[in-house]
């Protein structure tokens, strides 16, 4: 890896570099009701638009790599046949400028499943490639229990990752893309006392921590309390609404629709995130529902997280963001939920 | 603006950065063409689908127990078995059941329409390891659909296992598959049991549960000996008093298996629809053996 450092004012000049492709980045979004400022990921045309200060934004910047809904293929509809179009939807490069750990890392357990595994989607291939990531240290909020998850700082899976040292930034150089663009501001090496503050900075980071979920032998206690009474008590309070994996940056499972025309000349073929803790999802023909209650769907949510995506790659598919605690009308937490679990010993 | 140019030049650089992936592993369905319809009962038929391109008819090969997703455009999308010989390759038999969306459009259809097919998809059964094995094949209701790749491979090659025992049952008599076979499947020395929940008047055979025709035959002096396999497909509520019957009975578990079924939309181990733990029915299975099925949780 290779390290520079440069003065904060040389950041709207690299915007200005990158900015012929389509910048992606945290912006302000309002106020909750206490007050509280809302971020969220979005297209940015201004680099003062950007909101680097940000806290953590609602939603992840999953949706750009992984739409909520995106058509998969069309199709022209004949009397004696029909033919299948299939457009990956990539059109242009994008930037992720200012993305936090977590969600870096949320991109690197999603690419397991979508990149690396057998079938690769060439619909989240396809966006995932014509990527440029710059990733930005943050100040943990809270709900965040990244580091329970190992996912606090990210290894590779950046182009870029900026450290904010007061008046400068501390700069990870990851791929040959970055370096060049760099070469092009005024940067220079850190010297001792950039180094010292960037340990700093790293320790001051750590003493924001105050969520945590105690995550040895997770998956053995899992199958061992499958039916911890635990789950029910979760499970008369969640809604089964699924706002849970709508925020969350790794939850994948879709469905798909098909649908055709008013003109019954073309028909279209969509994919829609689902969610698991949605009724229907394990529901198959004949109305047998493999998960009926909200108890058992909202169990496995966690069990496909924390022991079968385990099981299968070796790492859990939480980053620890704790967006779907935030974001849940029922205040259900992981920390709480797997504490529960575990006896809270 | 040279500076900015250069970026998308250097992102270029890269051939595989801005390729388009090559969806034919994912999008790509062989266009088919039902060749033939059977109506095998008031809800099932019997669709014989052929893969229209005489090439990929031909590299088309799968394994009984496989299953391909079948496509009707602006309808939907739904994993079937294959349920023919594996020696027909790209002409496929499907025995489907009208229950939903595609399902019953596609009873509406007729010889000469176009489907799209993609797969084989999933696991097998392991038929050269049963070789020289007696065989139980125990089918409940649709699961014999998937049962039957299997059993017409065994009878191609019939001298090359022991004793073979089919069991079936169905809810009637009206809902029994494959009728006009048993004549035939008999003449190839198989022992076929087959019962029905509720009779009819019609009916010569014998009524009662599946569990029955499987304690007869564990009970008999040429009981179920070391080298048997059993494939057990049916309702979930079956798997769970079969598997339990046999493995009393002393065969291990890792020589019965299953076929699961879940709701699939994607068929490749994307959509996590057909996930239990870290198991995928679409890229695991549907083809199990008991021991891997019976600890995960929620499996049957
Ligand atoms: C491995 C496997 C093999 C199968 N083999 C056969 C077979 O040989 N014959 C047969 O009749 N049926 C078989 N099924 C069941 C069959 O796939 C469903 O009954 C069928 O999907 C119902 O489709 P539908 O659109 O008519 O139903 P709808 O309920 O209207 O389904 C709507 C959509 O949901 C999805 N869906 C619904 N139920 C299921 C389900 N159980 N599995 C997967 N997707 C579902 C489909 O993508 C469909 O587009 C098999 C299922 C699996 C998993
Ligand atoms: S856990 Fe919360 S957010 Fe998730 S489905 Fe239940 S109520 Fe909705
Ligand atoms: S499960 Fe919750 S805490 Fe974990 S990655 Fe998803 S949203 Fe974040
Ligand atoms: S069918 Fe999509 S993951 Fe198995």
């Amino acid at each position: 890896m290779i390290f520079k450092v440069f003065k904060k004012q040389e950041l709207a000049r690299l915007y200005e570099l990158l900015a012929v492709n389509i910048i992606v980045g945290p912006v302000a979004k309002g106020n909750d009701r206490n007050g509280k400022p809302l971020f969220d990921f979005d297209v940015v045309y201004d680099f003062n638009d950007l909101a680097l200060d940000y806290t953590q934004t609602v939603h992840s910047p999953k949706r750009f790599v992984l739409p909520y809904h995106e058509t998969l293929s069309t199709f022209a509809v004949a009397r004696d046949g029909w033919e299948k179009h299939v457009d990956l939807n990539v059109y242009r490069s994008l930037v992720f400028f200012g993305m936090h750990a977590c969600d870096i890392n949320a991109l690197n357990k999603l690419d397991l499943v979508l990149a690396q595994s057998a079938y690769p989607n060439p619909y989240y291939m396809g966006k995932r490639k014509n990527l440029f990531i710059i990733g930005l240290d943050c100040t943990p909020e809270p709900q965040c229990f990244c580091r329970s998850m190992g996912t606090d700082s990210a290894i590779h899976g950046f182009d870029l990752f900026l450290t904010d040292l007061g008046g400068t930034y501390f700069a990870e150089i990851l791929s040959a893309t970055a370096f060049d663009l760099l070469n092009q501001i005024n940067c220079k090496d850190p010297s001792a006392k950039d180094l010292r503050l960037y340990k700093q900075a790293t320790s001051e980071k750590n003493k924001h921590y105050t969520a945590s979920v105690e995550t040895s032998d997770l998956t053995k206690i899992l199958d061992l309390e499958f039916e911890s009474p635990a789950w029910d008590d979760w499970g008369k309070k969640c809604l089964s609404c699924g706002t849970c994996a709508n925020v969350c940056p790794t939850c994948y499972c879709y469905g798909v629709e098909e649908h055709v025309d008013l003109d019954l000349k073309h028909a279209g073929k969509t994919r829609s995130l689902h969610s698991c803790n949605l009724i229907d999802f394990a529901k198959v023909a004949g109305n047998h529902n493999f998960r009926p209650t909200s108890a058992s769907r909202l169990k496995y949510r966690y069990y496909h997280k924390h022991r079968g995506f385990v099981e299968a790659f070796e790492e859990s598919l939480c980053v620890g963001c704790g967006r779907c605690g935030s974001a849940c009308l029922a205040d259900i937490t992981p920390p709480e939920v797997i504490a529960s679990v575990r006896g809270r010993e | 603006m040279q500076n900015k140019l250069n970026f998308i030049d250097i992102l270029g650089q890269n051939p595989d950065s801005r390729r388009k992936e090559d969806p034919s592993s994912f999008e790509y369905t062989l266009p088919a063409e039902i060749t033939n319809i059977y109506q095998l009962t008031t809800n099932e038929k019997l669709y014989q689908i052929q893969i229209i391109d005489p090439g990929q008819r031909n590299r088309f090969s799968f394994r009984p127990g496989q299953f391909v997703m079948l496509e009707l455009p602006g309808i939907g999308e739904a994993p079937f078995s294959i349920s023919s010989s594996p020696v027909r390759r790209g002409d496929l038999e499907l025995c489907i059941r009208a229950v939903g969306n595609l399902t019953n459009f596609l009873a509406r259809l007729e010889r000469g329409a176009r489907v799209g097919i993609s797969g084989p998809f999933g696991t097998s059964f392991p038929l050269e390891k049963m070789q020289g094995q007696d065989i139980l094949l125990i089918g409940g209701g649709l699961g014999i659909v998937p049962l039957r790749s299997p059993l017409l491979s065994v009878l191609e090659n019939r001298s090359k296992y022991g004793r073979v025992d089919i069991m079936y049952g169905a809810k009637s008599p009206a809902e029994l598959l494959f009728t006009y076979q048993y004549e035939e499947w008999r003449r190839f020395d198989i022992n076929l049991g087959i019962t029905v929940d509720r009779a009819d008047t019609s009916w010569q055979g014998r009524t009662g549960l599946i569990t029955e025709l499987l304690q007869e035959r564990i009970s008999q002096a040429t009981s179920l000996r070391e080298n048997t396999y059993a494939i057990v497909c049916g309702p979930p509520v079956m798997f769970h008093f079969v598997c339990k019957m046999l493995t009393e009975a002393g065969l291990p578990m890792q020589k019965m298996f299953v076929s699961l079924e879940r709701r699939m939309h994607c068929g490749r181990g994307k959509c996590c629809r057909c996930n239990i733990g870290s198991t995928y029915t679409c890229l695991d299975g549907p083809v199990f053996d008991y021991w891997s099925v019976m600890n995960l949780k929620e499996a049957i």
